[in-house]
């Protein structure tokens, strides 16, 4: 099969605000200067850079999941070749990093999740950072690492988040180890179900996966001539400068952060990975330094998505319509706090699904375990739930004759409508039009290859908040100017994930200023030198900074006009801006050149800073379901047929369709290519991917035993666009940047069920699930 | 001990260790960045680079084995300052995204369209089997390589 992208406007978006037509170059699929750089090989990411005298720096992790650390010998290490430095936690200025985590219940109070630098009596989970070292080669650094003497005494763990949360379980921290705890509670639920025809429940299960980019974690460090530490790294954070100069204890103006490229981040390079520890050993030996995490490193120790075990009671009428959600969730926190209590927020959020549910309980927690740790991977706790609320509605539909999207018809949001936490809905949500369109796609069906392999089809749909919690007050800033020769620079520091971050702010400037895509360039990921844009997560970067962008070059087109006009001796409104001139009304024109060196007679400034708020809200008591959590929600709709070889269980995904409702497609190529590869790896999420965790003992260390798709595992996702124009970005543009990760998983599992009749609730839906499902072993 | 490479054409002695892998050799000793290091154990295909034509993991072949023998990475693609074709076709259809599997997925696909034209799409797929990317499901990397195909054919 051929993937055939398609590209569409909305047809059934009536109340849609419409798109703004008439657009040279948003909404083209232009080629990415960025791509250019990287089919050369030109593009240096983190670790392809080297420094004269640079040593290397190698971590020592801890071996086991719960210890305590009786002592540290590094006496025969210090003394062994080419070794620079050996750090320990008392070496650390400040050795905590701090994580600010807003609004929490009472029942667990207000919580500063906190993480040691290198840990002091005591490690958590297998690979905990304990020491470092630095030295002239690799080698000599891994050697002396290996040599340090750790004593642990081991202690008891605690493995499971359910064992976590009993009475007398091993403490992870000694404040307990329900880390976080988040309720909602909408409507009248016992009534509801009362009411009900049917009520279906559900228990489902997902696993811990490691977000796999190919690009392992990397920078070099160095201390620059003006003494500022400087740390050119692969982070889609490039904020974390601070983070660096706290546990430094130095100013934060003494830190800069220099964004490279990134091989991948998936929310996996949203926590400081490299940084601190670079900024450290640089710190202490005064040389540049360079670290580059294993492969085997990297997935044994950087932090997983969170597992959760998901209960559902779902109550429908017998015309289908919902009427009551009641949702237990738990999730695994691993070792340490990271970004958890936030991912439950999205969870809980989101746990009833896109739908109009007039009653909703939601319970939610997430515990300390000795695990490995959980924090951000794209989908962000909005994810897992997918699989809950989307293999619930199969079930319910099953249960009263109703078709998948005739299920999703009868209850999805619309504009207008309240969300479980109190949130009107007030932008367009196309879900009965996605979902029709999914389904559509797939066309015929394909006839079974053999009597025993059996063809199914499952749908599922899915919505994804984009943008940051309103209560976090988000801001994203970019400088937009004109060099004299007409050539535009736009700066903004907005780390690149792959995804076409940069490019598309170039897009956004050249339509604005009406000049050429190739007359543009861009700096970005210099906490020094650009304006600071946030993080690349949250599938934020396009709305924040593409507004920023867009807010700088309209300014900077206005005051450049009302320059023309009044060397023109024209009317501001007679004026425009195009290839690269100033056209008047009357057919005149004004090379770009010309007008900016009369700007720069008149004083008129040739650039313009640019600073896009988002809107912003108080913290809400999401129990009483009081306001608005997130800026908004992209929606998208999932199709799969399966083939099920009913003798081995043996799965094969045949069709993925996946539909989302981008708002605008600044660059439909790029947007292609996120649903594309977001829906590939839900499909491993769906299928195979497992970071098997025994004991607290990570057994999948490598890519030959942690596996991701290759080519051969995948279907060709056909990837359909959907343009409302009711997105809050630019142009009217959705993030898409994590919503098609979610949907897969369920849109798989309720294709098996179609194929063969087995319900399985248990990720990754692997053949010997099935197997024993289907009675086979 | 001195070892004498031909690396895109041009010949160079390098000292080099007998246990460092081609990959050491090339990126740290080297400085030639072109080949990524995804796993270190063969698995993932960033490191690939073209020995006598064919694809190999650069990480698993000690340097030494390499000697005198054809070593091409990325940059012997691309032509004075024009782009290979393959490289154009993989710009067209939106195939790079992070681009660290990149150089892997030119030099692969490459050598496999060299001496398969006639390919089809299912056996270009098989032929990418070993080369692993996480940004893109593949789909558009498998439409560049089949217009690349058609063009061979001049079909394109």
């Amino acid at each position: 099969m051929r993937s055939k992208p398609t590209r569409a406007s909305s047809t059934d978006v009536a109340d849609a605000v419409g798109l703004e037509r008439d657009l040279r170059l948003v909404g083209q699929r232009v080629i990415r200067h960025d791509a250019r750089d990287k089919v050369t090989a030109a593009t240096a990411f983190a670790a392809d850079w080297a420094m004269p005298g640079m040593l290397h720096g190698v971590v020592l992790r801890s071996l086991y999941p719960s210890a305590r650390i009786k002592n540290i010998d590094a006496t025969r290490a210090a003394s062994m070749p080419g070794v620079a430095a050996i750090m320990t936690a008392k070496d650390v200025p400040r050795n905590t990093l701090w994580t600010d985590v807003p609004g929490q219940t009472t029942a667990v109070g207000s919580l500063r999740a906190k993480l040691h630098v290198l840990a002091e009596d005591r490690v958590r989970h297998q690979g905990e950072p304990v020491a470092l070292v630095a030295a002239e080669t690799e080698e000599q650094a891994r050697e002396a690492a290996e040599a340090i003497a750790v004593e642990y005494e081991l202690l008891p763990g605690v493995f499971d988040p359910a064992q976590a949360l009993e009475p007398g379980a091993p403490r992870v921290h000694e404040e307990g180890n329900l880390l976080a705890h988040w309720r909602v509670c909408h409507g009248d639920v016992a009534a509801a179900f009362a009411r009900a025809a049917v009520v279906i429940e559900g228990d489902y299960r997902t696993q811990f996966v490691d977000a796999a980019y190919l690009e392992p974690e990397s920078g070099v460090a160095w201390i620059d001539s003006d003494g500022v530490i400087t740390i050119r790294v692969s982070t889609q954070v490039i904020e974390h400068f601070r983070d660096v100069a706290e546990v430094l204890n130095v100013p934060q103006n003494r830190v800069r952060i220099i964004g490279t490229y990134l091989g991948g981040g998936f929310g996996g390079k949203e926590d400081v990975t490299v940084e601190v520890y670079l900024g450290l050993l640089a710190w202490k030996t005064g040389r540049p330094v360079k670290m580059v995490w294993s492969r085997q490193e990297s997935l044994l120790a950087r932090a997983k998505r969170h597992p959760f075990r998901l209960r559902y009671r779902t109550g429908a009428l017998r015309t289908g319509q919902i009427v009551a959600q009641e949702i237990e969730l738990l999730a695994d926190a691993g070792g340490y706090a990271y970004l958890s209590a936030l991912v439950l927020l999205y969870a809980t959020v989101t746990a009833a699904g896109p739908y109009r549910v007039p009653a909703v309980s939601v319970d939610a927690r997430v515990a300390y375990t000795n695990n490995v740790p959980t924090s951000a991977m794209r989908g962000f706790g909005a994810m897992q739930v997918v699989f809950g609320y989307e293999s619930q509605m199969e079930r319910v539909a099953r249960a009263l004759g109703l078709s998948p999207v005739e299920m999703r018809k009868i209850n999805a949001l619309s504009r207008g409508d309240t969300l479980p936490v109190g949130q009107v809905v007030d932008t367009h949500v196309a879900l009965p039009e996605l979902a029709e369109r999914a389904w559509a796609a797939l066309g015929e069906l394909t006839p079974p290859r053999a009597p025993h392999v059996k063809i199914g089809r499952g749908l599922a749909c899915n919505f994804q908040p984009y943008g940051r919690i309103v209560w976090l007050h988000d801001w994203s800033s970019a400088w937009v100017g004109f060099e004299m020769d007409g050539s535009l620079v736009v700066r903004s520091g907005v780390p690149d994930v792959g995804g076409g971050q940069a490019s598309s702010l170039c897009q956004i400037a050249a339509e604005v200023l009406g000049v050429p895509l190739e007359q543009v360039s861009v700096y970005i990921a210099d906490s020094a030198l650009t304006p600071l844009a946030g993080t690349t997560t949250a599938s934020r970067q396009l709305y924040m900074s593409g507004n920023a962008v867009l807010k700088a070059s309209r300014e900077l087109c206005e005051q450049l006009l009302k320059a023309a006009a009044a060397v023109l001796g024209v009317d501001r409104d007679a004026v425009g801006l195009a290839d690269s001139a100033v056209r008047t009304a009357d057919g005149r024109s004004l090379p770009l050149p010309e007008l900016l060196h009369a700007c720069s007679r008149m004083g008129v400034p040739r650039s313009h800073l640019g600073v896009y708020h988002a809107p912003a809200g108080e913290p809400v008591d999401l129990e009483k379901g009081a306001g608005k959590v997130f800026p908004d929600y992209t929606y998208g709709a999932h199709a799969a047929e399966v083939e099920v070889d009913t003798e081995t269980g043996v799965v094969k995904v045949l069709k993925l369709v996946a539909v989302h409702d981008v708002g605008r497609a600044i660059n439909p190529l790029s947007v292609e290519g996120q649903i594309q590869g977001g829906a590939v790896q839900g499909l491993g999420y769906a299928l195979m991917e497992d970071v098997v965790v025994e004991k607290g003992i990570n057994m999948t260390t490598s890519f030959a035993s942690y596996l991701i798709p290759s080519a051969v595992d995948v279907p060709d996702v056909r990837a359909i666009v959907v343009e409302s124009g009711e997105g809050l970005g630019p142009f009217g543009a959705r993030g898409i940047g994590e919503p098609p990760i979610g949907p897969p998983a369920a849109a798989v599992a309720n294709a098996i069920e179609d194929a063969t009749g087995a319900r399985l609730s248990v990720l990754p839906l692997t053949s010997e699930r099935l197997a024993r499902a289907l009675g086979l072993m | 001990m001195i070892a004498t490479f031909s690396i895109n054409g041009r010949t160079r002695d390098v000292d080099v260790q007998p246990n460092q892998t081609l990959l050491d050799v090339l990126r740290d000793t080297l400085g030639i960045f072109d080949l990524k290091e995804g796993c270190s154990e063969g698995v993932c295909g960033a490191c690939t680079v073209l020995l006598d034509g064919r694809p190999v993991s650069s990480c698993l072949i000690l340097g030494l084995s390499a000697r005198r023998r054809r070593i091409m990475t990325v940059r012997g693609l691309a032509g004075d300052g024009e782009l290979h074709p393959l490289q154009q076709a993989f710009l067209r259809h939106g195939a790079v995204q992070c681009g660290f599997c990149t150089p892997g997925m030119l030099l692969t696909g490459l050598a496999f369209l060299e001496r398969h034209p006639n390919a089809d799409r299912a056996a270009i797929r098989e032929a990418l089997a070993g080369n692993l990317c996480r940004c893109t499901g593949y789909a558009k990397i498998l439409d560049a390589l089949e217009a690349y195909a058609r063009e061979l054919n001049g079909r394109g």
